[in-house]
């Protein structure tokens, strides 16, 4: 036998059978719970809006790849922009008109990630970006927030008229239903000088299953939270991100909440609400814009729940972890260089460890 | 160990690739015929080249010395079997680049008839230097792989007074079974070779690491050491790279070895299985190291399994020993983790040869490899806490020095990372490419350096002559000066005219 077996390779000869559309579509399983149970709450109005803005973030990025010569096929299947789609799109207020899901997922795609280079390169998480830039943009649009409604329910919109009520608004028959997030509504009372006590917003057993108005796959706290569990079974996200950003937000709620609980929500309507579980483990946990080591990761984390409490608290937004996520993500790449883990044979420090004898 | 404890006492680093040891670990040790024709290359170890002393056409025997050990570190090269010196010249080198390197090529004349040896009588009351002697005269190397001649290391470990020795039964790369073989089957010359070891460099205690997926391995080496408190038989958990030495010290002792030390400066030294097994023989039976136990596997082998085989045979005649399913698609000495990928099979077995693996096409299949997504899977692999995609990031650039302040220098290019990148980013390939420009530029940088210095001498000795000279002429004038001022007082006009055509 005489052949030869083509151009030398690097070692290792072997690989793993995992790759970043498998990663994909794992976390969008862990998601899928949420999502559904947003589909049900809030009828076919979600569903489609979801559609939209995962089909506008598949086609920013086929955009920008086509535009940069590049076939686009085979990178939109690795699921990452279907991802940036779908986590922007939970984000959303569900009954939120069309173009609202096409300008976020458009925006998502083409200036929060391909306008740095592509998969890996971007400083900030994409569907962040797009829900920032929504919500100073169409400040009246993202807040326009549904009661629960459940998909075939008395009075709630079938198949066709939920498309109607998303290319074209909300009808006036259907407008009581429109309503306020607890945290709104404990911002704009306490703006109007009514405490926590009168307002009476404690309602945590709503909360619970995330029968309550608020984004559309951001309530079912639970869900969405054994969603991250069942990511870090899996090993794809560590414990670190979510458990440190969900004490960052509660360490300080709970301390305020003691100090003065008329001014301050206490701990659990800080958790349950709003975007604070799906930051703490669908959103802060993107690998390309969160550190990557334990210590930076727990930095990291913090910081996004801190930033999430002080927004919210005293800031002019009711909701804050879409902001604080941003302002984590642009301090990644310091902790990165501060935080390293320790090397075999070195301090922490770097310097190679004294021998012994 | 309960389970509790092995989820709280596991490293935190590592891969589990999929181990492909069996069926070719539990297939019985079968010998290799002697062939026709050996070749036994000059350089089978780190350090010097053998250097030949056999003409062509001389007749040797089985474990005559056929090429002398060079310089300080290096390993002498005896025939692996009995016949006629044919040639010494080139062969294809055990190596990516295919390039030629020396040999010696023997046609065996079928007999295969030992040398005269001579066996140390009672080893344990001979000196400790008569060991190491006698391993470095059988050219014994780490069989490991790493090749590097045992009786250095035995020398250094006794100057360091080490006080452990471990005996490497890791093997924990996949598809290999060599070591796991030799301690199935022979685990007395194991342990008995372990103990000669403790007595050449001066240890009071040998740890064997097994890892626990050679439970035959485990079972055969606790029967042999048991009449030896002084070796003890520890399994390890199943985790690469656990054979690689840094990371066997910290899981059995707990040392961490400094990054700028060695092992023995911490008190412990490293042995392979089979290399004690070679002490064992060299020692016990004064033979030299000819021959050793080779794993052939991979899916294109029909009857994968474990070989005695004598070094120097060509890769080819073993794949035809052992029967080929189909032409294989790629051909690795060593394991799939850290071999070496070879161009052909015209290439001989060495010394630290542990395996031949040939791989059908789909074990063979690279996919493609597409941007970091910054998972973290790498850091999380690195056994040495490394941050490989940071390192690769710089290196992509270009900015070698910045992949060198996150400690490059310390990998040691197991290829966890590599491995587990959902991307299949070639980070190995990466880490080689940077260190081999480092070390190149590090080579540059000593020799302008040099070729600097030596310019600024010679600039300095030009000046410093010109000046002598200028000084020396400057004296002269004035001695001739002041001469003829002395001799042609009354004569000034003339004196005057001799300066005139002086300038």
């Amino acid at each position: 036998m005489s052949q030869a077996f083509g151009m030398p390779v690097a070692a290792p000869h072997t690989t793993t059978t995992n790759s970043p559309g498998r990663i994909m579509s794992l976390v969008m399983m862990a998601l899928a719970p949420a999502t559904l149970y947003g589909f049900w709450l809030y009828g076919w109005p979600a569903f489609y809006l979801w559609l939209i803005t995962i089909l506008a973030a598949m086609l920013g990025e086929a955009f920008c790849l086509r535009w940069q010569n590049r076939s686009a096929a085979p990178i939109l299947q690795d699921g990452s922009a279907i991802l940036t789609g779908w986590l922007l799109a939970v984000s959303l207020p569900p009954w939120a008109p069309w173009w609202i899901g096409v300008f976020g997922g458009l925006f998502a795609t083409t200036l929060g990630k391909q306008a740095f280079g592509g998969l890996g390169q971007n400083l900030f998480n994409p569907a962040m970006v797009a829900r920032v830039a929504l919500l100073i943009s169409f400040p009246v649009q993202m807040t326009a927030w549904v009661g629960p409604l459940p998909m075939f329910s008395v009075g709630a919109p079938g198949p066709i008229e939920g498309l109607l009520i998303v290319l074209r608004g909300i009808p006036p028959a259907l407008d009581a239903v429109t309503s306020a997030t607890t945290l709104g509504f404990a911002k704009t009372e306490l703006s109007r000088g009514v405490d926590l006590f009168q307002s009476a917003v404690h309602t945590p057993a709503l909360s619970f299953f995330g029968n309550r108005p608020g984004s559309l796959g951001e309530t079912a706290a639970w869900l969405i939270a054994a969603g991250g569990v069942a990511m870090m079974a899996l090993r794809l996200i560590t414990w670190h991100i979510p458990l440190a950003m969900l004490a960052g937000i509660a360490i300080p709620a709970a301390i305020m909440h003691a100090v003065d609980p008329a001014r301050y929500l206490d701990m659990g309507a800080h958790l349950l609400s709003g975007g604070a579980m799906l930051g703490a483990f669908f959103i802060a946990t993107d690998y390309v814009t969160s550190p990557n080591a334990p210590r930076g990761q727990l930095i990291f984390g913090f910081g996004c729940g801190v930033l999430t409490y002080i927004i919210r608290t005293w800031a002019g937004y009711p909701e804050g972890v879409a902001f604080a996520v941003l302002l984590m993500n642009s301090m990644t790449p310091i902790i990165d260089t501060y935080f390293k883990p320790r090397i075999y044979g070195r301090d922490s420090k770097g310097k190679p460890l004294q021998t012994a004898n | 160990m309960g389970f509790l404890d092995r989820f709280l006492k596991a490293p935190s680093w590592g891969v589990h690739p999929e181990d492909h040891k069996r069926p070719a670990a539990d297939a019985p040790l079968r010998i290799f015929p002697t062939p026709e024709r050996v070749f036994m290359p000059l350089h089978q170890h780190v350090g010097g080249v053998a250097r030949p002393i056999v003409l062509v056409g001389q007749k040797v025997l089985k474990g005559e010395l056929i090429a002398e050990a060079q310089g300080n570190i290096s390993a002498p090269i005896h025939a692996p079997v009995s016949g006629t010196i044919a040639a010494v010249g080139d062969v294809t080198a055990p190596h990516p680049s295919g390039m030629p390197f020396k040999a010696i090529t023997i046609e065996s004349d079928g007999a295969n008839r030992w040398i005269d040896c001579e066996p140390l009588a009672d080893p344990f009351s001979a000196a400790p230097e008569e060991i190491t002697k006698r391993t470095a005269a059988a050219g014994v190397v780490g069989l490991g792989g790493a090749t590097f001649p045992a009786a250095p290391k035995f020398a250094l470990g006794k100057r360091l007074k080490v006080s452990t020795l471990i005996v490497n039964g890791g093997e924990c790369e996949p598809y290999l079974s060599s070591d796991d073989r030799i301690m199935r089957d022979y685990p007395e010359m194991v342990v008995d070779g372990a103990r000669l070891v403790m007595h050449a460099i001066g240890a009071s205690e040998a740890l064997v690491g097994i890892e626990e997926n050679k439970p035959e391995a485990i079972a055969a080496m606790r029967k042999a050491a048991a009449a030896f408190p002084e070796v003890k038989i520890r399994p390890l958990p199943a985790l690469y790279p656990m054979g690689s030495d840094r990371q066997l010290i910290k899981v059995l002792t707990g040392i961490e070895v400094p990054s700028d030390a060695r092992a023995a400066e911490t008190g412990v030294l490293v042995h392979n299985v089979s290399t004690c097994a070679a002490v064992h023989k060299a020692i016990r039976l004064g033979q030299p190291l000819v021959e050793r136990i080779i794993t052939i596997n991979g899916g294109a082998i029909a009857n994968p399994g474990n070989l005695y085989a004598p070094l120097g045979t060509m890769i080819g005649d073993l794949f035809t020993f052992v029967g080929l399913k189909e032409a294989p698609s790629r051909i690795i000495l060593g394991g799939p983790m850290m071999g070496t990928p070879l161009l052909h099979d015209r290439i001989p077995i060495v010394k630290g040869a542990s395996g031949i693996l040939a791989f059908n096409a789909a074990e063979a299949f690279v996919p493609e490899a597409g941007p970091c997504i910054r998972c973290g899977n790498c850091t999380k692999a690195c056994p040495m806490g490394l941050l490989p995609l940071e390192m690769a990031a710089r290196i992509r650039v270009g900015d070698l020095e910045g992949a060198e302040a996150f400690a490059l220098s310390d990998c040691i290019s197991c290829g966890c990372c590599a491995y587990v990148c959902p991307s299949h980013i070639p980070l190995v390939q990466y880490f080689s490419h940077a260190k081999g420009e480092l070390t190149a530029a590090e080579r540059t940088k000593l020799r302008t350096d040099a070729t600097k210095r030596l310019a600024e001498a010679k600039a300095a000795r030009v000046e410093r002559e010109n000046r002598e000279k200028a000084e020396a002429a400057a004296k002269r004038k004035a001695e001739r000066e002041a001469a003829k001022a002395a001799t042609a007082q009354p004569a000034s006009v003339a004196v005057e005219k001799t300066e005139g055509a002086s300038a």
